[in-house]
């Protein structure tokens, strides 16, 4: 095995300016909120530029990177010192990093892009460009930071963004509470997060990742200072980080009310970049990861419990956002099984991660245009045949589905495969659950393409839906593209493994992709993937959609009620949470205070009741001034006589 | 030049002036102006200070005051008295310019007109004693500022406060004269016992030696910063004074006055009985978690909104005080610029709490509704206000909440992760309140409502600049602030943190 290279200090050329990437669009969002109504005009113009003004300066970083010699490929640019003797702010350009720029910027830039056109009628369009621009920023510096504590800032402030954007329809009563919930959800991560950190700096003294790496842990663990358990726990305190951001179980329940959002804030973060942010820690924390095979372990089951989990509740939803929410959480699953298997399933990961961000976002922004269409309408039981009214809608869509369920040859399927692969070999059980997966993956993404673009037209009657104008369509048929073409080109060679070996290592062994695998595996997974789209076929594709969701079976409304999830978390933290407030409030102003009023009451001369130190207080007042006065007096006498 | 003397008589000159002069506005701009001098001069003293310096106290006066108990008129200020220092004297001129018509009769819910000369001249007065009470070098002047910071303030919410003002003002008295009390006593003590002759600190240090003695002075100090601070659970004075005080006077009241009690535990405490402090260490970490998650949960379960700013105060306040006798460097530092930051934070807090207050004449959050939608710069300050109060990142109170949770870990581990629960807990108070103040349907009341006018944006402008500024560069107010903890830690002798790694490196040579 080869271990990730050494970190050099760089200086001059774009990746000296890449600070650049969050600066332009921080600038942006600073330029459009000051500004406030007087950039209306070319609020959203400001937006889309500085967002494609980061992705020119990732390409550039990324081709000069392409440029040094694969053991120089992990460059630091010093930027300032943020806390003196805790951190410094700078960033640190390396394979992975410069992934997640290309994607933040280049998804992101489209996403920009294509909501011109759908935020056009909406008043506060200018105000959503601003919040988008301060989402990229913060994004960047999450994934570019060269420290932890960098990377806490910056996954604050996507956290923050999301909130905004959640919320960004913040006057229904939904799109505010979804917003809080996220926030607060994210937040409960976020503290595990912190003591990850805490502990970091506790044993090593340092959050620079040039400090931790795989090196350094082992030197830690050889010298007796860190011990196996406390590296356990900064990996399963790095995973509740993890979970919280990427809506992994047990903190998945945010994601699927985060929906109330605009539609392109949910294909860009909640689908796109932000949610993997979770997926990018573990990766980056590898060092800790494997030394503690126990946290790896656990990360893996994780990722099969939520890739499973979120399939189930996709096959149920029928608001087609939500259908892709749940769809979401369960590819994240799939890219944090990857994530822990070690150095093959890290690029596999980050690899899905990067096709899905194509195939997703070009389904959301598809369900977009079909919201668009529709009058808002999100319930795909009165959609229905719309192909024949939006085919360049359709026909991209239609793409990504393919990619999505895995279908030979199409971007989804090389990356999903290589993770279900991988996994196999760690451990069948997991593995083979994450084959059922797919058959899920296959049913419930076929259900949402049959009830939305085939079938009977069951629209509501004042539906007329139309194509989106181009500034919606193009977007699309560049992210359909990418769904076609990406997986087989960053896998086949092991082209994207390579790439990444700097920042993540290279495996002794090297799998070996094929164009087409006729394995076990990759066969039954194909058979499944068909079993599972053949059943939605028959009752979703050729048999009539009832406009009214039927009562359904047991399972069917455990998935709905997205498997109990916040009747859950409603049991045990909500309503004890709102029990304990209530008592705690009560016993402050009675308890304490009611036993310190009725102290200061008697204190003063007056009776024990508390009433009275409303009525008594001048006498109080005067008494204690009395006495402090005589305390005074009497000492300094005493003094004074010594 | 004596900077100290003039930052303190030139307010206390201003005052008169202001009740000198018989037109109401004239008085307002003279105050406002005294204000912004005092902030000049002291921004060009900070320039002046050499964090490098051997000096421990620059800026020093020293004359005697009653020789014969050996009281001094002593004044100096080390990196942690200046950033306090500065913080008075920005917060008042911010505080002048928002209670503009606080005083007036005017607004929705104002009480009855007082006299506006009046409400201007304590405000210069209390800003003169804020700036002597950090300044004093004299433990005796020390304890004479504590007090006499109280009478202004005590009129301020007795005189200009809500509909139940007289309680609140008296409750706040009694708390205070109570501990001011056993610090008094204490101070005594302290002065007889150590047998120097004198009350200046720098000549006290070390003074005492005997065990039980320090024990019974700390408690004494202790008690009265406690109750100060205040600590749990001395701590239910506050919300009603801060909810009745008016809302100018509550940013000086909590964020000014109640940080003497956190300085004093920093200055007085740790470095006078440091064997006492290490035996009471324990004690007051539980207090100061207690605080921290205790008035989290009891914040949000407030209706009122400036209750509310008020026990998160409390909580934040038990971050303080872990950071102080966690007696780590990072934990030192980060309890100092916390209790700057929290300057700004519930300054801005309170004060757009009271433009809303002004606007629709209730406290009572469920009298809101949708204010985001009619006034959209309010709300957006209100919002960046409160994401300061849950210490996000890119604002300066995520730099000191970090450094003390960070720096408590480093030798308090336990205490440490349930202190961090407050993360979320803050997260549940903050949005929650801006959910149902500012989200959802705009409310029938709420309608009329005015976006923030020039006055007020100046008001909170400066404020939330400074919140971004410190969030991302924090590095000035951090290099005069370390030294001086170092300073103090010195006094207490603690073995400084260091990390594992460096630990077995250590003992391997």
């Amino acid at each position: 095995m080869q271990s990730p290279v050494e970190i050099f200090q760089h200086s001059g050329g774009v990746i000296g300016v890449s600070w650049l990437m969050i600066a332009l669009p921080l600038l942006g969002a600073a330029v459009l909120l000051l500004g406030g109504r007087r950039t209306d005009r070319w609020g959203h113009l400001l937006g889309v530029v500085m967002s494609l003004a980061a992705f020119v300066v990732a390409v550039a970083a990324f081709v000069e990177l392409l440029g040094l010699p694969a053991g120089e490929r992990r460059q630091a640019v010093g930027l300032y010192e943020f806390i003196p003797g805790v951190a410094d702010m700078g960033l640190l350009i390396d394979p992975l990093s410069i992934s997640f720029a290309l994607l933040i910027t280049g998804v992101g830039s489209l996403i920009h892009i294509y909501s011109i056109g759908y935020m056009s009628h909406d008043p506060d369009r200018r105000r959503f460009f601003s919040y988008l621009n301060l989402f990229v920023a913060a994004m960047l510096l999450l994934v570019l930071s060269d420290n932890y504590l960098g990377l806490f800032v910056g996954w604050e402030g996507v956290g923050l963004a999301s909130y905004l954007l959640i919320g960004f329809w913040q006057f229904k009563p939904t799109a505010a509470t979804a917003a809080k919930k996220a926030f607060i959800v994210n937040r409960v991560g976020d503290f595990g997060l912190l003591i990850a950190l805490f502990t970091i700096w506790s044993v090593f003294g340092s959050f620079a990742y040039k400090n931790l790496g795989a090196g350094a842990v082992q030197d830690a663990m050889a010298g007796g200072s860190l011990s196996q358990g406390t590296v356990t726990a900064i990996g399963l305190l790095l995973l509740l980080g993890a979970c919280g951001k990427s809506a992994q179980l047990p903190l998945q329940s945010w994601l699927l009310d985060a929906m109330e959002g605009p539609t392109p804030v949910s294909a860009l973060i909640h689908a796109a970049t932000m949610v993997t942010a979770g997926v990018y820690l573990v990766v980056r924390s590898g060092a800790f990861f494997e030394a503690a095979p126990t946290a790896q372990l656990v990360v893996t089951i994780v990722g099969v419990a939520t890739l499973l989990a979120g399939a189930i509740i996709g096959c149920a939803k029928d608001d087609i956002k939500k259908g892709l929410a749940g769809s979401t959480m369960s590819q994240i699953g799939y890219m944090m099984l990857g994530a822990g298997l070690g150095p093959v399933g890290y690029a596999f990961a980050i690899a899905h991660l990067i096709t899905h961000g194509f195939f997703k976002a070009n389904m959301f922004l598809g369900a977009g245009s079909v919201m668009h269409a529709m009058n808002d309408e999100v319930n795909m039981r009165r959609y229905g045949g719309l192909f024949a009214v939006m085919k360049i809608t359709a026909v991209t869509f239609f793409i990504g589905y393919l990619a999505i369920i895995g279908f030979p040859l199409l971007s989804g399927y090389y990356t999903k495969e290589g993770i279900i692969e991988t996994a196999m070999e760690h451990n069948e059980i997991l593995g083979w659950l994450a084959v059922l997966g797919a058959g899920l993956t296959g049913f419930y993404m076929s259900r949402m393409v049959f009830m939305t673009f085939f079938g009977k037209r069951r629209w509501a009657d004042d539906a007329h839906p139309h194509e989106s104008p181009s500034v919606m369509t193009v977007p699309l048929v560049l992210l359909s593209i990418g769904s076609i073409g990406l997986g087989a080109y960053l896998i086949l060679g092991n082209r994207f493994m390579k790439f990444l070996a700097p920042a993540v290592g290279l495996p002794a062994e090297l799998p070996e992709p094929h164009i087409f695998g006729v394995g076990t595996v990759g066969l039954a997974t194909l058979a499944l993937v068909a079993i599972g789209a053949a059943f939605a076929w028959f009752r979703y594709g050729a048999a009539e959609v009832p406009e009214v969701a039927p009562r359904g079976s047991f399972l069917t409304v455990f998935a709905r009620r997205d498997l109990y999830g916040d009747a859950l978390n409603e049991a045990l933290f909500m309503r004890p949470g709102q029990w304990l407030t209530r008592i705690a409030v009560f016993f402050d102003n009675r308890g304490i205070d009611g036993l310190v009023n009725g102290l200061a009451a008697g204190i003063g001369g007056t009776s024990g009741r508390v009433r009275r130190i409303q009525t008594g207080y001048v006498r109080s007042y005067a008494l204690s001034i009395l006495f402090g006065a005589a305390v005074v007096v009497g000492a300094l006498l005493y003094v004074g006589t010594m | 030049m004596p900077w100290l003397s003039t930052l303190m008589a030139v307010p206390v000159l201003g005052a008169v002036g202001v009740s000198l002069v018989k037109n109401d506005k004239l008085a307002k701009q003279v105050a406002l102006a005294v204000s912004l001098v005092v902030l000049a001069l002291t921004v060009v003293m900070a320039t002046r200070f050499d964090p490098a310096s051997a000096e421990r106290f620059q800026f020093a006066e020293v004359h005697q005051w009653i020789p014969r108990f050996g009281v001094h008129y002593g004044v100096g200020v080390d990196g942690i008295a200046l950033v306090l220092i500065a913080l008075s004297a920005l917060l008042v001129p911010i505080v002048i310019l928002a209670s503009w018509h606080d005083a007036d009769g005017t607004g929705a819910a104002a009480p009855p007109k007082r006299s506006v000369r009046t409400y201007f001249a304590l405000l210069l007065v209390l800003e003169a004693m804020m700036i002597g009470v950090f300044a004093a070098t004299d433990v005796f002047l020390f304890y004479v500022f504590f007090e006499a910071m109280l009478i202004p303030m005590y009129f301020m919410i007795g005189s200009y406060g809500g509909v139940q003002r007289s309680y609140a003002a008296v409750k706040f008295l009694l708390y205070s004269l109570f501990g001011g009390l056993l610090m008094l006593v204490a101070v005594i003590a302290l002065y007889v016992v150590a047998e120097k002759n004198t009350f200046m600190f720098p000549e006290l240090i070390g003074a005492i030696q005997d065990p039980g003695t320090q024990k019974w002075l700390f408690l004494g100090f202790f008690i009265a910063f406690a109750v100060k601070a205040p600590l749990w659970p001395f701590h239910t004075w506050l919300p009603d004074a801060a909810a009745q005080a008016p809302a100018g006077a509550a940013v000086l009241l909590v964020g000014v006055l109640d940080k003497v009690g956190t300085y004093g535990m920093l200055r007085f405490c740790l470095e006078l009985f440091p064997e006492a402090s290490k035996f009471f260490t324990p004690l007051v970490i539980v207090l100061a978690v207690v605080g921290i998650v205790y008035g989290a949960i009891v914040a949000i379960g407030q209706t009122d909104m400036k209750r509310l700013i008020a026990y998160t105060s409390i909580s934040h306040f038990g971050f303080i005080a872990l950071g102080v006798f966690a007696m780590t460097k990072d934990a030192g530092a980060g309890a100092t610029l916390y209790m700057v930051n929290h300057g700004f934070s519930t300054g801005a807090l309170f004060l757009i709490a009271g433009f809303l207050i002004y606007r629709r004449g209730s406290s009572r959050i469920a009298d809101y509704g949708g204010v985001q939608k009619v006034s959209p710069v309010l709300a957006g300050t209100f919002l960046i206000a409160g994401l300061s109060g849950l210490s996000l990142p890119g604002l300066s109170t995520f730099v000191s909440e970090f450094m003390v949770l960070m720096g408590s870990y480093e030798r308090y581990k336990v205490a440490a992760i349930i202190a961090a629960s407050g993360v979320v807990l803050a997260a549940i108070y903050i949005l929650w309140m801006y959910q149902r103040t500012m989200n959802g349907p705009t409310a029938e009341s709420v309608k009329g409502f005015t976006d923030l006018n020039a006055r007020e944006r100046w008001v909170v402008g400066p404020l939330v600049a400074l919140l971004i500024v410190f969030g991302f560069f924090p590095k000035p107010m951090l290099d005069v602030i370390n030294p001086a903890v170092d300073k103090t830690l010195s006094s207490v002798h603690v073995t400084p943190f260091t990390p594992a790694v460096a630990e077995k490196k250590g003992a391997g040579q």
